[in-house]
């Protein structure tokens, strides 16, 4: 059965557009048929990410307005042969993304593969309601930094009132991604924990990310984390909430700080 | 208990806390504020109708301010009424 997610956040820089295509990845690797969909209309970026942005001939605009048809705008991966993208228009207004007309491309989508992945732009206008309007599940990306928990809280809000399912009465199921967590920081108590996060948001846990170079370098090249270096801790982190999204019961792995006792006793940094 | 030895160590305080205490009552007003309307601009806006009827304001004579507190909020509205309004007033009557 095909499902539909939303990659979402609220507040920009968290991590949506790498979280899309890592879970994207991470879920094609596993088998899936997945579809990555952009719905930054105006500032595409998932196309960079995936590597993909000299390929780029139709968009979403373009599919929802009827210009081009879909099988024309899908962009094949040229790694993993059953995972495509979607591009959001880099040039056209977000005002062109019309209910009926995103409502369309879902549905048909929802026909071709097991998963839409939907990477909301940051923000609660047009953009983002769009992008969650017709989820069946999302991944709310948040950092552990109060203005990000203040975010996500709202877009589980929106999440809760203005979605197809929800005003059927249905529910969208949650789940919270952290990402960038630091446990170097962490441990010096100057960032909110785990647990504070997700007993402010009442939310169950996807998976943690850990800061890392790898995020970084991964987009550098264009190639989701999970295929760049897939023996580092984000891709394995990716990894296991792809697992969970499937269902499969996986033991949650807090990152620790990577530090030796003479590093702790020093004081010395972890590189 | 070691983070908190280490900490203890230091000499230094944890911010995180603070954070969450600024969260948790926060969002317990904003969840509350949710789908309904602004009670408090809604106020302001009224306020600043009423007065307009009587007193041409100068915008940037007025000043709103908002505190939000636990148990009670308030509204302060401070608008500046030039001395020689009510002597127009009777020369325009």
């Amino acid at each position: 059965m095909s499902k539909v997610l939303v990659v979402t956040s609220g507040k920009g820089g968290v991590g949506k557009t790498t979280t899309t295509a890592a879970l994207g990845a991470a879920l094609a690797q596993r088998g899936d048929k997945v579809v990555v969909v952009d719905f930054d209309v105006g500032l595409r970026n998932l196309d960079l990410v995936m590597g993909a942005e000299r390929r780029v001939v139709f968009d979403l605009i373009n599919v929802v307005q009827g210009v081009a048809k879909l099988p024309q705008a899908l962009i094949r991966d040229k790694r993993l042969e059953n995972l495509w993208l979607l591009p959001a228009s880099q040039t056209r207004d977000k005002d062109a993304l019309t209910e009926e007309g995103v409502g369309k491309v879902i549905a048909e989508l929802r026909g071709r593969f097991d998963w839409v992945i939907c990477d909301s732009p940051a923000g609660i206008e047009r953009g983002a309601s769009m992008a969650m309007r017709f989820a069946d599940e999302a991944v709310i990306v948040t950092n552990p930094e109060v203005s990000s928990v203040r975010d996500s809280d709202r877009i589980i809000g929106m999440l809760d009132s203005k979605t197809v399912r929800a005003e059927k009465g249905e529910r969208v199921e949650k789940h919270i991604l952290i990402t960038r967590y630091d446990p170097s920081r962490a441990a010096r108590g100057e960032m909110l924990t785990i647990d504070d996060i997700l007993e402010i948001l009442a939310t169950p846990l996807l998976g943690i990310i850990p800061e890392s170079q790898d995020v970084l370098k991964a987009s550098n090249v264009g190639t989701p984390v999970t295929l760049s270096n897939a023996d580092g801790a984000p891709a394995r982190a990716y990894m296991d909430a792809a697992k969970r999204l499937c269902g499969e019961n996986v033991t949650m792995h807090v990152p620790a700080e990577r530090r030796g006792l003479m590093d702790r006793l020093l004081r010395r940094r972890a590189a | 208990m070691s983070m908190g030895l280490l900490r203890l160590l230091r000499g230094k305080k944890a911010s995180a806390p603070v954070a969450r205490e600024r969260l948790q009552i926060l969002l317990a007003h904003e969840r509350g504020m949710r789908g309904q309307p602004d009670l408090l601009g809604v106020l302001r806006e009224e306020i600043l109708a009423v007065v307009s009827k009587h007193v041409t304001l100068d915008p940037t004579k007025v000043i709103v301010r908002l505190e939000r507190g636990d148990e009670v909020s308030t509204l302060e509205v401070d608008i500046e009424v030039p001395n020689d309004f009510e002597r127009k007033k009777v020369a325009v009557a």
